[in-house]
C-alpha cells in the first residue's frame, strides 16, 4: 500500500465535508475581532459631537474647530458674501449638489441649501478639500471663498468648488441650532 | 526537502508557478507528501500546536501594538482603553496575555517530550540545539512583553531580572545602565524593551523556520528511538498527520479559551493591576510561572554572580545535553533507568517551580538547594553514567513491527489491520 | 496517564478536606474575607443590575469623596453589561461634575458641566493634594481595586486550586474592609496609631487611615432596600467589579459561544481523526 494516498472512496464523506466546513466558520469568525479592531473605539465614538459657540464670531471672521480629528470651518458671512453667493447660477457649479448631510441628498447646490435657513449668515462646513484632505486656506481664491494650496481648488464663498482638480463642494456636517447661537455638530 | 520529489501539479496555473519558483513543491513536500512515522503519539502534536500559538501571538501583538501606547505615563492607561474601550479589546488582550502562557505549556510538553524520546540525539543535535535558541527568545520575549503594561509587578520584574546583569564583574554597572538607558527602569527602559518585543518575534519566526528545516532534513523522531527504515515505517503528512494534529489543536484550544474567557486573570498576578510605582516595592516580586523553575535556581545560589550563572546554566546546559548522554538507544520506552531518571527530573523542576513561587524563607532554601543540585546532577552526572551502565530492553526492528506488535497485544484475537 | 488520574483526584480530594475545614488558615496577618455569594460569579454569572445601581449610589455619595475612579466615564454607566441608567440619567449625572477644559480662544481654561464622554471627576487634582487632604494617606484609585487586591489567603498547596474555583477574592476584599471596622484587641489597643482604625482584612493593616466610611442609612436606595453596612458593602463592592471590567458578561457569553464551538469541531476532528487513521495500523 502506498503511504501517500488519501482515503479516495472516502472523499465525499458527510463527515469531512461537516468537519471542513465547521473548521472554516471558525476561521472565518476569527476575523471578525480582528477586523472590528481597527473600527472607531468606544472612547472615540462618545466624543462624535461637539458644542460650539458662534456669538463670539464677528462678521467677516470664521473659526476653525476641531471635530472627529478634523477641522470644521465656521463662518460669519458678510452680507456681500451672501449676495455673491446667491448670485451664482446653479448650472455653472461643477457640482450641483448640495453635499450637506442636513437637507436631503441630492438637492441643489443653492445658497440656502449649504446653510440653516434664517441662519444663512452662518457656514458650517468641513475645512478638507474633496480633492485629497488638504485644509483649504480662508479669504483665498478667485471666488472669495477659500482657497486649497495643494492643488490649486478655488471654492466660493458657499464653500462651492468652482475651479481645480477637486470634485466637490466642501461637505456640511450634520448640526442642529440648540439655542439662537449655539449649534451641536454630530 | 531531502529526497527526490513527489511533487506533480495538475492544476496549470500552480505548474506554471512552480517552474519558475518552486513555492508550491517545497508546500507540497513539506506539508503532504512528507512522511512521518506512523507511530507517533499525541505528544508529537505540540510542535505544531506550537507553530500555531506563535502566529496567534503575532496576529494579537500586532493589534494591540495598534492601540498601546508605550509611555511610562500612558502604557498602564492604553491597557485598560484596550480592555475597556477596544472593539473586542478585552478579548485580544486577555488572549494575547494568557496566550503567553500556553504557549509556554506547550513549549514544556515539547522539550519534555523531546528529552524522554531521546530526540536530541545524532542526528538531530542541531535541530535540538536550535530548539533550546528558541527557548531563549521566547523567554526573552516573554519578559520584555510583560513589562509593556507596566503595572506594579511589570516594573519590579523588569528592575530585579535587569538587575541580575549587575553581577557582571567590573562592568555590572555600566552594563545595566545601559540596558536601562538611565539610572532605573525608566520611561526609555519601558520604550526600548517595546522595540524588542516587537523585533524578537520575528527573530523567533527566522529560528522556527530553521529547526522545520533541520526537522525536514533529518526527518521526524518517533516513540520508538528506531530510525525510518521503508515506506511501511510511515504515512503521509497530509492527511494522517494534519488531522492529527487539528485534533490535538482543537482540544488545546479549549482548555486555552477556557482560561482566556472564564479566568482571564489567574495566570497573571492581582498586583499587576496596579499601575508601576519606582518607589513601592511590592511585597512578593515573582515572576511569570513560566520562569519560576529558573527564578528558584537562581535564588538557590548564596552567592550573587554565581546565582545568574547557575540560572542561565540551566538552560545552556540543555545545549551540550546531545553529547551528555552516551546511550546508544535513544528513547525511554527502551531505557528502564533513563526512564525513572526523567520523571524525577519532572517532578524536580516541578518542585523547582513551587520553590520559586514561594518566598526564600526557612525550609523553602534547603528544599530549592537540593532540588537545584538534583538539577544540575541530572543532566552532568546522571545521564552520562546511566547511559553507560544501563541494559537496554531489545529494540525493534522497525516501526512497522512495533506497531504490529503493540496492535497484537491490544487485541490478542489478532485481526489483521483492517 | 492512570497515574495521573490518581494524582488528580488525591489532589482534589486533598483540596476539598481543606475548604470544608472552617479554620482558612491566612498566610500572613491579614485575616481572609468572607467569602460570599455574588450574582457575577461562575461561568454564568452575570450582574445584578439594581446592585450595581445601588452600589453606583454608594460609590457616588459617600466613596467619591475621596476616592477617584480615574478608569471609567459616564457614559460607560448606561452600556450593556452595567449599571444600565438610561442617557438621560447619565446625562444629568455627568453634569453635576465640573470639568475644566480649554483653553478657549482667549487661552483661558474654561469650567463646563461635565458630558457622558467625560471621566468620571476626581476628588483631588493630583495625588499629593489627595494625600494632604486626607492626613499623609492616599485614597487608592478604586477603578481596578477587586482585581488588584486579594482576599483570600491560602497555603501554598491548596491555593492554586482555590482561586482557580473561587477567584483571588477582590470583590470579597471590599466588602470585607468596608464592614470589618472593629475594636482592636486589648494588646494593640496599646499602640494604636493615631488617627487610625483597626480593620484586620486590611491588606496592608490591620490598622487603615480610612475612618469607617458607612454607617446605617448612610444612602438612601432608591428601590427602598435597607441601606445597612452590609447591604452597602456588598452593593458597593459589586459595583467595583464592574468597573474592574465592564465588559466581563460579553466576555462571558462570548467565550461560552467559542468554548462550544470548539468542543463541537473537536467532536468532528476526532470522528475524521478515526475514520482517516482507521485503516492504517498505528
Amino acid at each position: 500500500m502506498s503511504t501517500a494516498e488519501a482515503p479516495d472512496e472516502d472523499r465525499r464523506d458527510f463527515l469531512y465535508i461537516a468537519t471542513g466546513a465547521v473548521g472554516a466558520v471558525g476561521a472565518a469568525a476569527l476575523a471578525i475581532p480582528l477586523i472590528d479592531q481597527m473600527n472607531p473605539s468606544a472612547s472615540v465614538l462618545a466624543l462624535a459631537s461637539i458644542e460650539v459657540d458662534l456669538s463670539p464670531i464677528e462678521v467677516g471672521q470664521s473659526i476653525t474647530v476641531k471635530w472627529r480629528g478634523n477641522p470644521v470651518i465656521i463662518r460669519h458671512r458678510t452680507a456681500k458674501e451672501i449676495e455673491e453667493a446667491k448670485a451664482v447660477n446653479i448650472a455653472d457649479l461643477p457640482d450641483p449638489i448640495a453635499r450637506n448631510a442636513n437637507v436631503a441628498d441630492g438637492s441643489e447646490a443653492t445658497d440656502v441649501n449649504r446653510v440653516v435657513d434664517g441662519k444663512e449668515q452662518y457656514l458650517v462646513q468641513m475645512g478638507v478639500c474633496t480633492h485629497l484632505g488638504c485644509v483649504p486656506i480662508g479669504n483665498e481664491g478667485e471666488y472669495d471663498g477659500w482657497f486649497c494650496p495643494c492643488h490649486g481648488s478655488h471654492y466660493d464663498t458657499a464653500g462651492r468648488i468652482r475651479k481645480g482638480p477637486a470634485p466637490e463642494n466642501l461637505p456640511v456636517p450634520e448640526y442642529k441650532y440648540l439655542s439662537d447661537a449655539k449649534i451641536q455638530i454630530g | 526537502m531531502s529526497g527526490h520529489s513527489t511533487y506533480n501539479p495538475t492544476n496549470p496555473v500552480m505548474k506554471w508557478v512552480d517552474d519558475r519558483l518552486p513555492l508550491p513543491r517545497l508546500m507540497y513536500d513539506s506539508f503532504v507528501s512528507y512522511p512521518v512515522p506512523r507511530n507517533l503519539n499525541y505528544w508529537y502534536t505540540f510542535g505544531g500546536i506550537l507553530m500555531i500559538m506563535m502566529v496567534s501571538q503575532i496576529i494579537t501583538g500586532i493589534v494591540l501594538v495598534m492601540h498601546y501606547t508605550p509611555h511610562v505615563d500612558m502604557a498602564f492607561d492604553s491597557v485598560e482603553h484596550i480592555r475597556r474601550n477596544v472593539n473586542f479589546g478585552n478579548v485580544l488582550q486577555k488572549w494575547h496575555a494568557v496566550g503567553a502562557s500556553f504557549f509556554f505549556i506547550a513549549v514544556y510538553i515539547h522539550i519534555a517530550r523531546g528529552m524522554y524520546y531521546g530526540s536530541y540525539k545524532a542526528p538531530r543535535e542541531i535541530l535540538w540545539m536550535l530548539g533550546v535558541a528558541i527557548f531563549l527568545i521566547m523567554m526573552a520575549t516573554g519578559f520584555m512583553g510583560y513589562v509593556l503594561p507596566w503595572g506594579q509587578m511589570s516594573f519590579w520584574g523588569a528592575k530585579v531580572i535587569t538587575n541580575l546583569f549587575s553581577a557582571v564583574p567590573f562592568f555590572g554597572e555600566a552594563i545595566v545602565t545601559w540596558l536601562w538607558g538611565g539610572f532605573s527602569v525608566d520611561n526609555a527602559t519601558l520604550q526600548r524593551f517595546f522595540s524588542l518585543h516587537y523585533l524578537l518575534p520575528f527573530v523567533l519566526v527566522g529560528v522556527v523556520i530553521l529547526h522545520v528545516w533541520a526537522l525536514h532534513v533529518t526527518g521526524q523522531g518517533n516513540p520508538t528511538g528506531v530510525e525510518v527504515k521503508s515506506g511501511q515505517d510511515t504515512l503521509a503528512f497530509t492527511p494522517f498527520a494534519t488531522v492529527k494534529d487539528a485534533f490535538a489543536l482543537s482540544v488545546f484550544f479549549i482548555v486555552f479559551t477556557a482560561f482566556v474567557f472564564f479566568a482571564p486573570d489567574y495566570l497573571g498576578h492581582s498586583i499587576n493591576y496596579e499601575e508601576a510605582n519606582p518607589l513601592v516595592t511590592p511585597e512578593h516580586i515573582v515572576p511569570e510561572w513560566y520562569y519560576l523553575p529558573f527564578y528558584a535556581i537562581l535564588r538557590a545560589v548564596p552567592d550573587k554572580l554565581l546565582g545568574v550563572v547557575a540560572m542561565f546554566g540551566s538552560i545552556l546546559v540543555w545545549f551540550i545535553l546531545p553529547w551528555l548522554d552516551t546511550s546508544k538507544v535513544r528513547s525511554a520506552t527502551y531505557r528502564p533507568i533513563f526512564k525513572q531518571l526523567f520523571w524525577l527530573l519532572m517532578i524536580d523542576f516541578f518542585i523547582l517551580g513551587v520553590v520559586g513561587a514561594n518566598p526564600p524563607e526557612g525550609w523553602w532554601i534547603t528544599v530549592g538547594q537540593i532540588a537545584t543540585v538534583y538539577y544540575f546532577a541530572h543532566f552532568l552526572i546522571l545521564l552520562p553514567l546511566v547511559g553507560l551502565l544501563e541494559t537496554p530492553k531489545p529494540l525493534p526492528s522497525s516501526i512497522s513491527d512495533a506497531v504490529l506488535a503493540k496492535n497484537a497485544d491490544k487485541q490478542p484475537a489478532a485481526q489483521p489491520a483492517e | 496517564m492512570k497515574t495521573t488520574k490518581t494524582l488528580l483526584a488525591a489532589i482534589a480530594l486533598g483540596t476539598s478536606l481543606v475548604l470544608g475545614g472552617t479554620a482558612a488558615v491566612a498566610a500572613g496577618k491579614q485575616k481572609n474575607a468572607e467569602d460570599i455569594s455574588f450574582s457575577f460569579e461562575g461561568v454564568f454569572g452575570n450582574f445584578d443590575r439594581a446592585q450595581l445601581q445601588r452600589g453606583f449610589l454608594v460609590y457616588k455619595e459617600v466613596c467619591a469623596a475621596c476616592h477617584s475612579l480615574d478608569q471609567m466615564s459616564y457614559r460607560n454607566l448606561a452600556q450593556p453589561g452595567g449599571p444600565e441608567l438610561s442617557v438621560d440619567q447619565v446625562k444629568a449625572i455627568a453634569a453635576e461634575s465640573t470639568v475644566m477644559d480649554g483653553p478657549d480662544s482667549e487661552g483661558e481654561m474654561v469650567e463646563r458641566p461635565g458630558l457622558p464622554a467625560d471621566k468620571f471627576a476626581s476628588p483631588f487634582p493630583n495625588r499629593e493634594a489627595a494625600m494632604a487632604a486626607n492626613g499623609g494617606a492616599y485614597p487608592v484609585d478604586l477603578s481596578l481595586i477587586t482585581k488588584k487586591r486579594e482576599g483570600f489567603h491560602f497555603p501554598w498547596y491548596v491555593s492554586p486550586f482555590i482561586k482557580l474555583v473561587k477567584g483571588n477574592g477582590g470583590p470579597e476584599y471590599v466588602r470585607s474592609v468596608l464592614m470589618g471596622y472593629e475594636e482592636p484587641p486589648a494588646e494593640a489597643a496599646k499602640d494604636a496609631p493615631e488617627g487610625k482604625s483597626y480593620n484586620p482584612y486590611f491588606s496592608a493593616g490591620p490598622w487603615i487611615s480610612m475612618a469607617p466610611p458607612l454607617s446605617e442609612d448612610a444612602v438612601e436606595y432608591a428601590d427602598g432596600t435597607k441601606a445597612s453596612v452590609e447591604q452597602m458593602s456588598t452593593d458597593v463592592a459589586a459595583f467595583l467589579t464592574w468597573a474592574g471590567e465592564p465588559k466581563m458578561e460579553q466576555r462571558k457569553s462570548m467565550g461560552f459561544q467559542v468554548v462550544l464551538y470548539l468542543v463541537i469541531l473537536s467532536l468532528l476532528l476526532f470522528l475524521t481523526k478515526k475514520r482517516v487513521w482507521g485503516r492504517e495500523p498505528h
